[in-house]
């Protein structure tokens, strides 16, 4: 390991090799401290779940898990349980975070910069409180707000509207709609930023040019944002795959299973059903989905790290 | 309303006016919808007969209010979120700024590989790796205990706490620390005399974020304490209202207010700082 020796640093002191190793070992000891930390609570747990899921382990009598090889991921993609989950994760992905989130962020975010001061400090204001609030907090007022007596169908009788029992009906969009009120001043916040580092000439020359409002989205503002657009759309699924707070204060992954994503399922199977081994095995499904995506958004950042 | 030339040319109502007010009602629409359940959550926290419906009380008091603030309901979890919470950030900040000082500093051919894992493991969804810790937790007896839960919060954190703190310590000039070198300062003493009190603001953005992320997580102590005494006010709300039977919304609404109020002042003392979430959007953005 000669590198310490070879490499001059800013306040290097290129010593003959063991002098300098020690140096290095010095200087890079402060990183222990995270490094334990991370090892032991984020990958540890993470090197277990790989361990559990191959396991049939149950949450009484431990001691008597054995190895079942695919087992639990053979019985996963056979059981209709778990395929419901999946279709209802992709749903519910699809609806609050790629069309919710997503596409109202970025029209605020446009909208935004066309209005007067007063409305935009309004719309910020809130917005950012629905995101800014606890996520048990949320949960319980979109529960009041879709309940059969909520305020939904009291504006809807209001005007004369048909009401129905929305976390009956429609569990799973009205929980989207929760998760799009919550997480869309994210998306906001992310496409006002890179919205103001588009130089105003380069609007106006198109709009001089003769370019519709939606053509100069479409060829204009859009190509210019698309790596926010990547890193948001990334963002918004992660953090979309992983919510179970607002979904269990809402439903509770109800009625029957018509609500239940991925990580409520895990809930389900792991504590309520005791399979703490198929439980992780849907674990490491979701967490192998997460990574693909971090991967992808790494990519997309290369250039900056 | 015609789309005339002409109306270009008149000056009261001209075209760029004419959009300003249209995106003001547009915004104006959406920024109702989202604030009804806001107006419910202000409502009822007044109202002694409150409904699940939004309206406003007959004859406002803050009688919700002081039922809720009793030991039991109140004080007891907001203290145990307080000691939680406030343990596992302090533990996060401490580790996130050592980390960061040599990550910051020098160059190595560790210092990128270091990073993209780190980067890589703030993407994980954390909820996904909850039932393993939760087995692991009762293998190694630290199940229902505050360390213990504290301990995995502040992991689970750490990994973006250090990229925000790289990120903010690598905007820091070298000169200062360069003198304090010369004298015959330590690393420890550079960093803690120099480098963190000038990057006040920075150290501020990641304590109150790291703190306002884990004193809204719910999963977490859901699942990894269960004395009823020892839960932090997320959880204890959610069996506040669990059982959807005879609820008194008003104080739920009360205690919801309470419980909420520490993360939306500290959102706006940081924005206030550092010109709004656009700061942390920018973080996160890389």
């Amino acid at each position: 390991m000669s590198r310490a020796a070879t490499t001059t640093t800013a306040y290097g002191t290129t010593g003959p090799g063991a002098r300098s190793r020690r140096t290095a070992l010095l200087r890079w000891s402060p990183l222990a401290p995270a490094t334990l930390l991370l090892l032991l609570f984020l990958a540890g747990p993470i090197g277990y779940c790989v361990y559990i899921a191959f396991t049939d382990m149950q949450l009484t009598g431990q001691e008597s898990a054995s190895f079942v090889g695919l087992d639990n991921f053979r019985h996963a993609f056979g059981d209709p349980a778990f395929l419901n989950a999946v279709v209802l994760t992709l749903v519910f992905t699809l609806i609050s975070s790629i069309l919710g989130q997503n596409t109202l962020g970025l029209a605020l975010a446009a909208l935004m910069q066309r209005a007067s001061r007063a409305v935009r400090t309004l719309t910020g204001a809130v917005v950012i409180t629905a995101w800014v609030l606890p996520e048990i907090v949320a949960g319980f007022l979109l529960y009041t707000f879709f309940e059969r007596r909520g305020t939904l169908n009291a504006i809807l009788d209001w005007l004369h509207l048909p009401s129905q029992n929305w976390l009956f009906t429609l569990p799973i969009l009205a929980v989207s709609f929760a998760n799009v009120w919550r997480g869309t001043a994210f998306s906001m916040l992310i496409y006002s930023a890179a919205l103001s580092e588009i130089p105003q000439e380069v609007t106006e020359s198109a709009e001089v040019d003769g370019a519709s409002g939606r053509q100069r989205l479409w060829h204009v503002t859009l190509p210019m944002i698309r790596r926010s657009i990547g890193t948001n759309l990334m963002l918004n699924t992660l953090q979309t795959l992983s919510v179970f707070g607002l979904i269990w204060a809402m439903t509770r992954g109800g009625p029957g299973s018509r609500s239940q994503t991925l990580p409520v399922f895990m809930y389900d199977q792991a504590f309520l059903k005791s399979l703490i081994g198929y439980g992780t095995a849907v674990a490491l499904l979701l967490l192998v989905v997460g990574a693909l995506f971090s991967v992808v958004y790494l990519r997309l950042l290369r250039e900056e790290v | 309303m015609t789309r005339l030339p002409a109306s270009r040319a008149r000056p009261l109502l001209t075209r760029r006016t004419r959009r300003r007010l249209a995106a003001d009602a547009a915004l104006l629409a959406v920024t109702a919808a989202f604030a009804v359940p806001l107006a419910w959550l202000v409502l009822s926290s007044l109202d002694t007969g409150a409904t699940l419906r939004v309206r406003v009380p007959g004859s406002p008091s803050l009688d919700n209010f002081s039922a809720v603030l009793t030991d039991e309901i109140t004080f007891t979890p907001m203290r145990n979120s307080l000691v939680l919470c406030g343990s596992a950030t302090a533990l996060t900040v401490a580790c996130a700024a050592l980390a960061a000082y040599p990550l910051s500093r020098y160059r190595s051919r560790f210092s990128r590989p270091y990073l993209l894992t780190v980067l890589f493991a703030t993407c994980l969804p954390i909820t996904a790796v909850m039932v393993p810790v939760y087995a692991l937790f009762v293998r190694v007896n630290l199940i229902d205990t505050v360390y213990g839960t504290a301990l995995f919060l502040a992991a689970s954190q750490l990994p973006f706490a250090i990229w925000l703190m790289k990120n903010f310590m690598d905007g820091i000039p070298r000169a200062l620390e360069e003198a304090a070198w010369t004298d015959g300062a330590s690393w420890f003493q550079t960093l803690w005399r120099v480098i963190l009190p000038l990057m006040g603001p920075g150290v501020t953005v990641v304590t109150v974020y790291t703190f306002a992320i884990m004193w809204g997580n719910f999963f977490v102590p859901f699942l990894l304490l269960l004395s009823p005494e020892e839960l932090p006010a997320s959880v204890s709300i959610f069996t506040f209202f669990g059982n959807y039977g005879a609820i008194a919304f008003g104080q739920l609404a009360a205690f919801s207010i309470l419980y909420s109020t520490p993360v939306v002042l500290l959102y706006v003392l940081i924005s206030r700082r550092l010109g709004g979430g656009f700061t942390l959007g920018g973080a996160v953005k890389g």
